[in-house]
């Protein structure tokens, strides 16, 4: 069950980073003494880089994907707004992404994490954990069911409110491919106003954060489906690669 | 007018916010909800060694909700043993900011173009305050020769290849410790890869 990658993916396309949110971003209070000073030193990517675990499907459990059920009591179910959330991992040539381990975290609907340090007066959900996790399919497609995480206050200034959003944490084949980001909501007027999208530098960059309604994929008298797709770096194939021994 | 591209670009990265720990490692969250769990153990053939570690920001205050991730060889070399899986994850502790990883030692291991990796591990570092996971590697000081012929060791400033160099500490049941202290900001910045 402990495996590694039998291949690597090949060489990664360098990450643009002026897309990525800059480390020092003073609007978020957070990043400024968390970010380094010194400019990264860029590297050519080793094999180290390049290879990453793998993960089984018969590692996770079958409720591990479903937020509706995996921390319910028997007969209970969480308060909220019940929803699907679905996608497909990509990588920058547009090809699914098989095997990407999925990790989600999120408040429950009244906006409160189930952690020891969240102490907003929003009342923990008996029936609702707030993390989900799954491994994309051969196409590179992976779902979840929960409830939709409420907004909710933080300390970045006087009445400073996140948006309703949930954490992803993507695991593609390489170590230099791991990503985390958060998904928004479609319409939420909380989006414009919050320092920790406004990390974000291109308006276009934002929006590739925000799901839309999915009125397709919604299950009538059940569930609402909200869709977003999620891009892990690509990679170009190592055949024409000099051999640059001892440099 | 030429033809189109038509790369996808990356998600953009975000934060991985003060709650990370219910996310990756929900068990040192405090709470039960998967019955497999993700953690800071690599078993397999090998030197068992322990490395500890904080991650320290520009005020000098330990980071009490960071997740450390970290990814390696193992004992031979390989990246590619279908017997042994190089990757753990660490929460650090709520109250002192430290995380702790029990592995084996890594072997140097062949590079693809050729050349010789210096036994090492790769970190990425995610919290509340970085906008994108960071990529360090830390090495280890008893291995100068082949840290001399790392393709990324020897390319690192020489005032600042120790930010990457673990220190040896003692020897508790038989298991070499290490401590790994990875500084945000400061005269001791740890050295972070654009990979
Ligand atoms: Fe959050």
């Amino acid at each position: 069950m402990l495996r590694n990658t039998s291949e690597s993916p090949g060489v990664l396309f360098p990450r643009d980073l002026d897309w990525h949110p800059p480390a020092y971003s003073p609007g978020y209070k957070s990043s400024v003494a968390r970010s380094p000073r010194l400019p990264l030193m860029s590297i050519q990517p080793t094999t180290a880089d390049l290879t990453g675990p793998r993960f089984g499907h018969s590692e996770l459990g079958p409720l591990d994907n479903d937020l509706l059920l995996n921390f319910c009591q028997p007969g209970g179910s969480p308060i909220g707004e019940r929803i699907i959330v679905h996608g497909r991992v990509l990588d920058e040539t547009g090809r699914g992404v098989a095997g990407v381990l999925v990790e989600m975290w999120q408040a429950n609907a009244g906006g409160r994490y189930r952690h020891r340090n969240d102490t907003y007066l929003a009342p923990i959900d008996p029936n609702f954990g707030g993390c989900g996790r799954t491994i994309t399919d051969d196409q590179g497609h992976y779902v979840f069911r929960t409830i939709r995480p409420g907004p909710y206050p933080w300390e970045n200034g006087p009445n400073a409110w996140r948006p309703s959003h949930i954490h992803f944490s993507l695991f593609g084949h390489a170590f230099a491919q791991r990503l985390i980001t958060q998904m928004y909501f479609e319409g939420d007027p909380l989006i414009p106003h919050c320092p920790i999208v406004a990390t974000i530098p291109d308006k276009a960059a934002v929006e590739r954060l925000i799901a839309p309604l999915d009125l397709n994929h919604s299950i009538p008298h059940d569930l609402l489906a909200y869709r977003f797709d999620i891009v892990l770096r690509g990679s170009r194939s190592t055949i024409f690669e000099n051999r640059l021994e001892g440099n | 007018m030429a033809q189109k591209l038509d790369y996808l670009k990356e998600t953009p990265s975000q934060t991985a916010g003060p709650y990370v720990h219910i996310g990756l490692v929900p068990r040192q969250a405090g709470f039960e909800i998967y019955d497999n769990n993700f953690g800071n153990v690599i078993p397999g053939k090998g030197e068992r060694i322990r490395i500890r570690g904080r991650v320290i920001d520009g005020t000098g205050a330990p980071l009490n909700d960071v997740l450390v991730e970290t990814w390696q060889a193992d004992a031979s070399g390989s990246f590619t043993n279908p017997e042994f899986r190089g990757w753990a994850r660490a929460g650090s502790d709520f109250e002192t900011g430290e995380w702790v990883i029990e592995t084996v030692r890594p072997g140097a291991a062949p590079n693809r173009d050729g050349a010789t990796l210096a036994p090492q591990i790769l970190f990425w570092i995610v919290a509340r305050g970085i906008n994108i996971g960071l990529n360090t590697r830390m090495y280890f000081p008893e291995d100068a020769a082949a840290n001399a012929a790392d393709p990324v060791f020897r390319k690192v400033p020489p005032h600042r290849r120790e930010t990457l160099l673990a220190q040896p500490g003692d020897r508790v049941d038989g298991v070499q410790e290490y401590r790994f202290d990875i500084h945000l900001q400061g005269a001791r910045e740890t050295v972070f890869f654009d990979v």
